[in-house]
This record gives C-alpha cells, structure tokens and sequence, in this order.
C-alpha cells in the first residue's frame, strides 16, 4: 500500500469516526432525557434558593425547558435544562466564595 | 553575641508583628457601628471634595452640575406631588374602627421619618417605616398594602414631607440582635449576586457619578433619605422595597420577598450609616 493510500485510509476512518461522532451528538433527544436534565436542574436551582441567591437566568432557562417539553421539542427542552443547572451551579458558587469575600469590598 | 541579639531582635519583631497583626484583624472582626459611619462619609466626602455632606441625600443630582438643575426646576413641579396629596388624604383617614395612622406611631407619626428603621426588642427584628405601616394597618383590622408602591408610597412620602431636613437618628441599642441585624444589612450591602455578579456596592461605593448607561449611578451615602422617590424610568412612585427588588432584578438575581429580613437588615445598616444627613424625601429621580 502506497503512502498515499495510508493516508487516505486513514482520513476515511477518521471521517466516519467523526461522522459517527456528530450522529451521535446530534441524536434527538428523549423525553427521558429531558426528564433527567431538568431534575438536576431544578434541584440546583432549589439549593441556590435555600442559599437566598437564584439567578433570574436559571429561573428563565428553567421556565424555556418546560415549554420546550409541552411542545415536543426536547433537543431545546434539554440544552435549556442544561444552561439552567449551570446556571444555578455558578450561583452556588458564588454564594459560597461570597461567604467571605464580600469583606474585601468593604469600606473600613 | 552579635548573632544571639540579632536572633532576639528578630523575634521580638516577629512577635510584634504577629501580636499587632492579630489585633488589628481581631479589631476589623469586631462589629464597631460608629466607626463603621466614621470610615463611610469619610469615604465619600474624600472621594467628592465638592458636595457637601448634607447634598449626598439628592443622589445622582449631588454628582452633575447639569443635572443638579434639572432637579431644581423638576422640583418647581415635582412629580411626586400628586403621591403627597393621596398620602395625607390616606393618612388622616380614619380606619373602620375609627383610629388612624396618627394612633400607631411616636408624635402622632409627624416628623418621625427619620426614626425609622428601629430595632424592636420585643418583636427581635428591625422595623422599617414601610412595615410599620402594615403593622399599623393590620393591628386595626385593615388590609395591608402593597409594600413596592401606590398607597404604601403615598403613605411613606407624606410621613418623609413632614419630617424633611431632620438628620437620620437611627439607633443601635445594646442588644446583640440588633448588632447582628446591623452586621447582616452590612454583609447583604457588600455581597456580589446575580449573573452581573454584583453588590449594592459596587454600584453605589465604586461607581458613583459614573454612568450605567443614560443613568447616573448615586451615591450609597444618603441613598434612603430621599425615599419614596418618583422614577422616571417606573413612571410612578417606589418605596424603599422596590428600589431593593428592583436593584437585584438588574443584576439578575431574583429579588427577595419586600421586608424580608435581609431587606430590613439593608435598611437598618444604610440609615445608620447615613445618620445626620437630613431627610430629604419624598424625590424624584431620573
């Protein structure tokens, strides 16, 4: 086999890896799914209230999941659970780094 | 000998430093109210040599020649006047059970403004005006009203005209509730939230006279003695409550329920450590 057949051995497999890859990535998304995304992220949005710190845009992307779902769009219904628990998960965060960083604000 | 004194020295230093070190982070710690007002206005009065301390309560009209006046023919007619007329009429009228406002509240609740918040060692909790108004209402068999605007805010802004330019006398009594109230609005003042990850002060301590957008950010020194304020921007009347709810939603945090404990904490530590400046509501602003 020549080099140049190596090479584009190679490349076919490589694309259809890719190719199967994306297939994959791109796979519509199940009511199941979308079940579980937005458990997770309602949970985190529920901790980040306990902690008096909701962002509004979680509480948005939450609301655009569960209209994404009633219409059958569960691809938008999941990435918009998606956004919303990272949302909600930075929001925890800073609650928790706030904890003691707000002195360094202060005027003393 | 030499190497042994230098030891020494080089020890006491050591101790020195970490025993200063420790107090001075001890005395940071310790809650201390009255500096805490001392290092505040000296904070903006150096950073606004020009605007004398009693002018920080006209906000964002305190840091701009231009709109300074504006305000001053705003206030020929000012548009919170229409709130004042609602706010005496809804004050002086009697309740079903025949008492009034005038029966809940000190000097028969003319000229008290600037008494309020107070913390009540009975109830354990810091009392706004805008709760006590409630507390007057319900305590008579009377439907509360809404704490962000309408009849609330015409209420409070008759209760601030009366008691215009009398300095913020809010007290702080010898009771470890009340420091750890002052402590919780101050931790709330200074604690980024939101998505913009923003505190009230970065606002109102790091930016004021600059602009966010058309709107010039005021001052957090005297911010509450103008309140309730007619805003441009609401098209209508706001109390202390929705400028509070209203601020969080910018940053996009969800605001918290009007009067809840960190929003009378807030108040409790902003009217503090804006004592002796006059009360200058009810105001308007952009």
């Amino acid at each position: 086999m020549s080099n140049r057949m190596m090479r584009l051995a190679t490349l076919s497999v490589l694309s259809a890896l890719l190719v199967a890859g994306a297939t994959s990535a791109c796979a519509a998304s199940t009511e199941a799914d979308y079940k579980t995304a937005y458990a997770a992220a309602d949970a985190a949005n529920n901790e980040a209230g306990k902690l008096r710190n909701q962002w509004t845009t979680a509480v948005k992307a939450l609301k655009e999941a569960k209209k994404a779902a009633e219409a059958g769009d569960f691809d938008k219904a999941v990435a918009e659970s998606k956004k919303s628990e990272m949302l909600s998960k930075a929001a925890i965060f800073q609650t928790n780094e706030q904890k003691d960083a707000w002195k360094q604000m202060e005027i003393r | 000998m030499r190497l042994t004194f230098r030891s020494a020295a080089a020890g006491l230093i050591l101790a020195t430093l970490t025993f200063g070190g420790a107090q001075m982070s001890h005395a940071a710690d310790n809650p201390n109210p009255p500096a805490d007002l001392k290092a505040f206005q000296k904070y903006f009065t150096d950073k606004f040599p020009k605007v004398k301390l009693e002018d920080f309560v006209n906000g964002p009209y305190s840091m701009d020649e231009g709109l300074y006046k504006q305000w001053k023919e705003k206030e020929e007619f000012p548009p919170y006047e229409f709130a004042l007329d609602a706010g005496k009429e809804l004050f002086n009228k009697p309740f079903k059970n025949g008492k009034s406002f005038a029966d809940c509240f000190p000097n028969k609740g003319i000229g008290v403004r600037q008494n309020y918040p107070y913390f009540d060692e009975k109830q354990g909790k810091v009392v706004t005006l805008e709760l006590a108004v409630n507390q007057c209402l319900e305590s008579n068999g009377e439907k509360p009203f809404s704490y962000t605007k309408d009849d609330m805010a015409s209420v409070t802004a008759y209760m601030a005209f009366t008691s215009r330019g009398k300095p913020f006398d809010i007290k702080i009594p010898n009771d470890p509730r009340a420091l750890a109230a002052y402590e919780n609005g101050k931790r709330y003042f200074y604690t980024r939230r939101g998505q913009l990850n923003f505190s009230c002060a970065t606002c109102h301590v790091q930016s004021p006279g600059d602009h966010i957008r058309a709107e010039v950010l005021a001052p957090a020194l005297g911010i509450l003695n103008a309140m309730p304020i007619y805003r441009s921007e609401w098209g209508g009347m706001g109390t202390i409550s929705r400028r509070f709810t209203s601020c969080n939603s910018q940053v996009r945090a969800v605001p918290l329920k009007p009067q809840d404990d960190e929003y009378r904490d807030l108040e409790y530590y902003l009217s503090y450590v804006s004592n002796g400046l006059p009360i200058s509501g009810p105001g308007a602003r952009p």
